[in-house]
């Protein structure tokens, strides 16, 4: 089913520059997976050397963070939306 | 690189700073890139510091917050363009520690020196590059008399 993935400001440039991707899958990893599939630098944008999401990239299906869902394996259905947003922090 | 933003929002950042003093504010800056690569601010929204432990030299914006504020600025036709904190009795400078926790390549990261509980200086920087080579540049950061 078709599923919109929302594209933070620094990886529209890896995505042809859209804001909005749709995708078609059933958990947020094949989301995820079609993203990649059809925007192929966002990989490395996205994801350590070791596969695994970098540890600033956080992912959320609508309001909750899939790390305290079933991370790559937390179903998606059509009204859902995931959105990628790079963390925000710092200080002096 | 230039980042626009009215004059209204710009002391309504500065004012944030001046409210949290002597805790770091942070907030998000919503608005417009246009061909050039140059940004204009539309609106401004505060956001919590969750660094809670550590407020006075440090700030973190909630991923869940920040979820919010992205899918609403899409709605409304807007972009992250940058965002925004202060540093309590310390200069308006970026640290090696505001480098290191920033990702958002292509937005402005401004930051305002508050002193003594009054802003002082504000200043623009844009993060270029990428993560394993990522850096800031000083923005010019132009405050305009137009309305928001």
């Amino acid at each position: 089913m078709p599923i919109k993935i929302l594209i933070p400001t620094p990886l529209r440039p890896y995505a042809a520059k859209q804001s909005i991707v749709e995708v078609t899958a059933q958990t947020v990893g094949e989301a995820l997976s079609d993203l990649i599939a059809k925007h192929p630098d966002l990989r490395k944008h996205l994801y350590a050397e070791d596969g695994k999401l970098r540890s600033f990239v956080n992912v959320y299906r609508n309001d909750e963070d899939i790390r305290y869902l079933s991370k790559d394996a937390t179903p998606v259905k059509e009204s859902d939306t995931i959105s990628i947003v790079p963390s925000v922090a710092g200080g002096r | 690189m230039t980042l626009k933003i009215p004059r209204a929002l710009y002391d309504q950042l500065r004012q944030h700073g001046e409210a949290t003093y002597p805790h770091e504010c942070c907030g998000v800056l919503l608005g417009e890139f246009n061909e050039a690569g140059e940004k204009a601010v539309k609106a401004v929204v505060q956001c919590g510091n969750t660094r809670t432990d550590s407020p006075a030299n440090r700030y973190h914006i909630d991923a869940a917050e920040l979820v919010r504020i992205q899918r609403e600025a899409m709605l409304a036709g807007l972009d992250v363009v940058g965002f925004y904190h202060s540093h309590p009795d310390h200069p308006a400078q970026w640290s090696v520690t505001d480098l290191a926790e920033a990702h958002w390549t292509g937005c402005s990261y401004l930051i305002t020196s508050v002193e003594g509980g009054h802003a002082v200086l504000t200043n623009s920087f844009l993060l270029e590059g990428v993560e394993e080579a990522k850096h800031f540049e000083d923005e010019l950061l132009e405050v305009t008399e137009q309305k928001p």
